[in-house]
Parts: structure tokens; C-alpha cells; sequence
């Protein structure tokens, strides 16, 4: 019988010639990403062991980005706790370097790898052909100790792609689509695998930003084929896969769906669910006091060209708040160079570091009572933004900015 | 783990999300114990309050979708939460929730017929008893039981790999 992409790689991470959906395999970790989320609490129960030992430390890689800079005492010392544990332990450290999943996609995550991130959007590594998997601080600690951990081998839904984006569509519209039609818990405990000739028309930012979102439909994981779109950007990026697998024709899928990117159309996914989606034709004229274009979602360099492109030689609009946050350093870099980030500035936008800002509700930007926000962040929770009575909808980088400019909930061709 | 058990039922509904079990501004606070009063604040403030130990939740699809944060099944469990029941459970939150010692049922009824403040018999891994009606619930792999009966991961790690504190 053939094996899914996610079957052949946990095959791999455990030993075995084969696994399949359902089995409950002991895998041994390639990558064990931790970020300020959680990584004070998986250093106190670290602390608390009798004989405490990281099992390889060449594997951990730690990221403060949830705040940084750090915006209170408490948080100050929760990233010296990390900073410090990091520096005597000789872990691989990264702070102020951007949000953690794009820093993994642009210096560590590698086709075939197994990687336990102590998040949930990371999913998001396999637009690069590797198995991420968000968990929580203790089987972060498990991993950490004992360099592996258990998985229940997931069964997979396969999206055969065809056909190209329309101009002005983006690949947040696709998923946004395809976790509207499947719904928020349509693939709970599975894989989404994505493959077919479509695939070849997404660029490397598209496939992170489709990958990264899978969790709102409760994915254990994403996975792309890797083609020599994702082998050149490995390349650049200087690393070698660990395998590149491909799923057997012979595959077995719970459910397969056939995805025309031609027929997908600007989306928004209206409070307080990331399903709750409708086109944004829909939504035209919702007013809205803030706007944010960033995040390991939207803030890489494609999606800030994206909206520099829209907003270039007009003014965000009165009392509107527009908070562009580039997601990582290079990207910050490459924005500075190109003048995207002087045409978002002379626009009237908040140009801020990297870090992950109002899309998880804290560190910056966050939304007061009654107020709206649009957002190329996460999610779009009650409460996830701010104050518990306070509205989130998300789009794409171009229908933000559009409607940073507008005011209201627009579309870029309307702007 | 096995005993059976009666809790009163505090009914949720579906796709209660970890930013409404710890909304992000509280997980600043010190302790879980510091949190507990803002657990499901976005949605019923009052809850917290409320909430007895030895009560448990009964809710519908997607329990615990969102984030990984390790809080939400930490603070259901500091409030003194015995189990959720849920039509299902997302699983970055189902890992969570095990690896901490909270036992998850998974039941596609009794979301739809339990009434809150009412009481149910629990046997897990076996059956619920609610109103006189039995809802047959499965049992749990047993490598998750062998953690649940530690008491949660950590504890489970510490008895298999002498790393007792």
C-alpha cells in the first residue's frame, strides 16, 4: 500500500520502512523551535528535574518574538530567563531577528525534516516539504530531554491543485477558501497535502502562507511537494534537503479535493472564526480603525510590495491606525532598500521591527473596546486582538491595505 | 484514573477557542493560579466563579482550536475541572490537555442533550450516565492512559527515565 508525504516522513523520524494513518510511532526530532510564547515555562519544569539534560542541542533553536522589545519588567525577564538558559546551554538563539517560523523557513527547516515547534502555526514548514507540528511546553520538554516524542500518524487529505491565481488573488485567499469549505476542525488530527500542476504557479511566500494557516482547520501539519521552486530556495538559503518525498500514486487519502485557483476570488474571514469566510465583495463599507499588514502569514517581502505597490502616493485614512511589520530582518532589510518602507512612512503608516504585534494580542497595537481591526494576522478569535469586544477580519495584504486607505473594508481595485 | 464519578455540567458550545480559555493580556501574570479567575472571560466572565472543583464542561466541536499555549488546559485544570466532555478536540490542546493530567472524553451526544447544573456519572473509558441514559465513550490509547495515570507527562517522564525530582 502506498504512503502520504507525512506517512514517509514519520516512517523516516522513526526508523521503519513504513508507517501509516492511525499507528502510534516513538519519533526521534530533526528541529525543536521554542519562542517567548512559552519558553520561561519549559525552563522552569526543565529546572525542576532531578537530572535535567538536553538530549541534542544542536536541534533547539530559540526565537524571541512574541514581544520583543520587551513592553513590561515581567516580560523583560521572562526573555532574560530564555536568553540566559539559551546562552549557558550553547542553543541557538535568535532575538529581534524576526517572527520565529520565517526565521526557521529562511535559516534552518530542510525537506524531510521532522520538527516539533512549540507553536501552532508551525504547520507553516511545509511549504518547504518538512513536517511541522505544534505542541505545547511539556512535550517541548519531553523532546528536548529525550530527543523524541510519540505520534499518532495522521491521516492525510490530499488538494490537487490546477490552474493559476487571478490577478489581484493571493494565496491567503486560497486558503482562507479552502478552510471555509472544509471548516475550522474539517482536517482536526489529519495532514493537508498539497501537490498538482497549480502548485508550480505559487511562489515560495505563497506556499508559507498557505501552509502556515492549515492549523485553523485544526491540521496536525502541512505538506507541499518540493519542486525546484522549493530546492532553489533552499539553495539560496544555503542548506541540503534530508529527503525529499513524494507521496505514492498508490497513496491512501480520508478525502481528496480538486482546488481551480482560477476560481478563487478576494476572501475575508469575518469575526469571530477564521472560517467564517465570504468574498469581500461581501464586506465592502465595514468601517474599521485599524489595519495590520504583517505576520509569519503576510510580512515577508512579497506581500509588503504588495500593498506598497497600492498605497504608493496616497494617505492612510484619517483616524485609521495602519501597522505594517515586516517578519523578519531580511525582510525589514530588503523593504529598506527597495523604498517600500519609505512609501508605507510618507503614506502615514506605523512601521514597526519584526515580531508577531497585534496578531496574537499583545506587544503592540492592540485594539481597544468596539474597535476594528483588518488583518493579515492568524486569527481573528473574540478577544484575540485586544479587548474581548473588539472585531477582527482578515484578508489579504492587498484588501488590508486597500482598506487602510479606504477607511472601510475595500478591495485594491477599488482604491 | 478508572474511578467513576459525578460532576455537575457547566455546557460550552462549539469552537471555544484558547484566547477565550486564557485571553492573551492575562498570560502575563505570574501563575496559572494568578489567571484562573479570567478563564472564558471573553465569553462568560462570570464562569470562573462559578465553577466548583470536581464540575466538569460539556461542550460541542473544536474544543481548544487556536493557539499552543500550555495555560488553557492548566487553568481548566487549576479550577478543579475533573473532565471535558466535547463533540471533538483540537489537538495541539488534546496533547496539552494528557500531558498535564486533564481527561478529554470525546462524545458526539451529550452535547446536544445535557442541560448546565445538571449532574452525569462518569466511568472513563467506559461510559457516561446522564438523566438515566447510558453514552458509551471510548477508552484512550494506552500509551495516553499510562500518562494520564502519572498524572501528566512530566511526571510520566520522570518514573520512565529517573529524572524524579
Amino acid at each position: 500500500m502506498g504512503m502520504t508525504m507525512a506517512e514517509k516522513i514519520i516512517a523516516l523520524a522513526a526508523g521503519k520502512e513504513t508507517a501509516k494513518a492511525g499507528d502510534i510511532e516513538t519519533v526521534t526530532l530533526d528541529k525543536l523551535m521554542s519562542n517567548d510564547g512559552t519558553t520561561h515555562l519549559t525552563i522552569d519544569m526543565y529546572n525542576k528535574l532531578k537530572n535535567p539534560r538536553i538530549a541534542d542541542v544542536n536541534k533547539l533553536v530559540w526565537i524571541v518574538d512574541h514581544n520583543i522589545p520587551a513592553d513590561c519588567p515581567k516580560t523583560a525577564a521572562s526573555h532574560k530567563k530564555m536568553r540566559d538558559f539559551a546562552k549557558a546551554n550553547g542553543i541557538r538563539f535568535y532575538e529581534g531577528e524576526g517572527v520565529c517560523h520565517q526565521v526557521m523557513m529562511e535559516n534552518h527547516v530542510c525537506p524531510g525534516d521532522l520538527i516539533f515547534g512549540a507553536d501552532s502555526h508551525t504547520c507553516a514548514y511545509g511549504a518547504l516539504g518538512a513536517f511541522g507540528t505544534g505542541v505545547g511546553c511539556t512535550d517541548y520538554l519531553y523532546a528536548m530531554v529525550t530527543g523524541q516524542s510519540w505520534l499518532l500518524v495522521p491521516e492525510t487529505l490530499r488538494f490537487n491543485l490546477k490552474g493559476k491565481l487571478p490577478e489581484g488573488v493571493y494565496a491567503r485567499d486560497l486558503i482562507l477558501t479552502i478552510i471555509g469549505r472544509i471548516g475550522a476542525n474539517g482536517a482536526n488530527y489529519k495532514a493537508m497535502e498539497f501537490g498538482g500542476e497549480g502548485l508550480a504557479t505559487l511562489s515560495m511566500s505563497d506556499r508559507i502562507s498557505v501552509c502556515n494557516l492549515c492549523v485553523e482547520a485544526g491540521a496536525k501539519t502541512a505538506l507541499m511537494e518540493v519542486d525546484d521552486i522549493a530546492m532553489d530556495y533552499l539553495k539560496e538559503h544555503g542548506r541540503e534537503p534530508k529527503a525529499i518525498v513524494k507521496a505514492d500514486e498508490d497513496a491512501v487519502y480520508s478525502a481528496v479535493y480538486d482546488i481551480d485557483l482560477s476560481e478563487i476570488c478576494p476572501i475575508v474571514a469575518k469575526p469571530h472564526f477564521v472560517d467564517n469566510v465570504v468574498p469581500a465583495e461581501e464586506s465592502l463599507g465595514v468601517k474599521i480603525d485599524e489595519a495590520f499588514l504583517g505576520s509569519c502569514n503576510n510580512g515577508r517581502i512579497e506581500d509588503l510590495r504588495v500593498g506598497a505597490k497600492i498605497i504608493a502616493g496616497k494617505k492612510v485614512a484619517d483616524k485609521v491606525r495602519f501597522l505594517v511589520v515586516p517578519a523578519s530582518r531580511s525582510v525589514y532589510l530588503q523593504a529598506a532598500e527597495e523604498g517600500l518602507l519609505k512609501i508605507f512612512i510618507d503614506a502615514g503608516a506605523i512601521v514597526m521591527n519584526p515580531n508577531c504585534s497585534v496578531c496574537w494580542g499583545s506587544c503592540q497595537g492592540v485594539i481597544g473596546e468596539g474597535e476594528t481591526l483588518i488583518s493579515t494576522g492568524t486569527r481573528n478569535f473574540k478577544g484575540r486582538a485586544g479587548h474581548k469586544d473588539s472585531f477582527v477580519y482578515l484578508a489579504s495584504a492587498a484588501t488590508v491595505t486597500a482598506s487602510a486607505i479606504a477607511g472601510e473594508i475595500t478591495t485594491a481595485d477599488r482604491v | 484514573m478508572s474511578e467513576k464519578f459525578t460532576a455537575r455540567i457547566w455546557v460550552l458550545g462549539d469552537d471555544i477557542d484558547t484566547d477565550i480559555i486564557i485571553p492573551t493580556e492575562y498570560l502575563a501574570l505570574k501563575t496559572v493560579e494568578d489567571m484562573k479567575p479570567y478563564a472564558f472571560s471573553p465569553l462568560r466572565p462570570e464562569l470562573a466563579g462559578q465553577i466548583q472543583p470536581g464540575d466538569m464542561i460539556v461542550a460541542g466541536k473544536n474544543f481548544g482550536c487556536g493557539s499552543s499555549r500550555e495555560q488553557a488546559p492548566e487553568i481548566i485544570k487549576a479550577l478543579g475541572i475533573r473532565c471535558v466532555i466535547a463533540k471533538s478536540f483540537a489537538r495541539i490542546f488534546f496533547r496539552n490537555s494528557i500531558n498535564n493530567g486533564l481527561l478529554l472524553i470525546e462524545n458526539g451526544e451529550l452535547g446536544d442533550v445535557v442541560e448546565e447544573g445538571k449532574l452525569a456519572e462518569v466511568t472513563p473509558g467506559e461510559k457516561v450516565v446522564y438523566e438515566g441514559k447510558e453514552y458509551e465513550i471510548a477508552s484512550l490509547p494506552e500509551n495516553l492512559m499510562e500518562i494520564l495515570r502519572a498524572g501528566g507527562l512530566v511526571k510520566a517522564m520522570r518514573r520512565r527515565n529517573g529524572l524524579d525530582a
